[in-house]
């Protein structure tokens, strides 16, 4: 899913800024289907995690209440060029994407 | 003779056999226990019964935090007025020590808990997110930091609910 997320991640000193989009339609299970009528069931982002050269730095539980296409940004302490930053997710459907970048 | 030892000898291998039975089973569910914990390598579970609180109490009862300290070491951006509920910009920076862990909580959300941010020593306590508000509300932080509880929060009025439409 090599379009289902975004990452730039920007060294600013020994902390990485990291900014993260993921593209999805997190349906609160409360809108209607504008032609049917029909509720669009509820699809999520449940879980976020990101690492830092492998190791888990966050650990993010979400709900339906992520405005779509969840946007997220966090720092990274300690980090410095050629580090790997990796933020992966997880719906509740059990869809996951990834996505990996190397601090510059 | 042979029918007096016949039934101790019986006795005692039925003992044996139960014996590895039970002592077994032990092992298996040790086994299963032990194996079943990499999978989830995840830390904590999803924890459905404080995303699925209808209502605020209940969302903080089951976070735990019926108590929480207020706390101005909580720096939280949020716009005073969204005109579109389906995207509030939210900033939160922890200036509290030891801050593990980040809770967002939109007061009158149908589900009021929104997010759950754990961290470890490796981040900045900070997280800029964009969240949806149904209807005008507090926005509350959490912080947890040493097993404790600090809150902060703001009011958002929005124009636009974000949740059904």
């Amino acid at each position: 899913m090599a379009d289902a997320m975004k990452i730039r991640a920007q060294l600013q000193g020994d902390m990485a800024d990291v900014k993260v989009l993921m593209f999805h339609p997190m349906e609160t299970g409360l809108r209607k289907d504008p032609v049917s009528g029909d509720v669009i069931p509820l699809h999520f982002i449940q879980r976020v995690v990101a690492t830092h050269n492998g190791k888990t730095v966050m650990d993010a539980q979400w709900s339906q209440a992520v405005s779509k296409n969840p946007f997220v940004n966090f720092h990274i302490r300690g980090a410095k060029a050629g580090d790997k930053v990796a933020v992966s997710w997880e719906d509740n459907k059990g869809e996951k994407a990834s996505i990996e970048t190397t601090l510059n | 003779m042979s029918t007096k030892t016949q039934p101790a000898l019986n006795i005692s291998s039925r003992r044996t056999f139960l014996r590895t039975l039970v002592l077994g089973s032990a092992y298996v569910a040790a086994f299963a226990a032990g194996c079943l914990r990499p999978i989830q390598l995840l830390a904590a579970e999803w924890n459905k019964a404080a995303f699925d609180a209808k209502v605020l109490a209940e969302a903080l009862k089951n976070v735990g935090a019926t108590s929480a300290t207020e706390s101005d070491q909580i720096l939280l951006k949020a716009p005073e007025i969204a005109e579109n509920g389906a995207i509030v910009p939210v900033e939160i920076t922890s200036r509290i020590p030891g801050t593990q862990s980040i809770y967002i909580i939109a007061d009158k959300n149908p589900q009021p808990l929104v997010a759950i941010f754990d961290i470890t020593a490796g981040m900045e306590p900070f997280i800029s997110t964009r969240i949806k508000m149904g209807e005008s509300s507090k926005v509350r932080v959490l912080v947890k930091a040493a097993g404790k509880f600090y809150v902060a929060t703001q009011e958002v009025k929005v124009t636009i609910g974000g949740c059904g439409g």
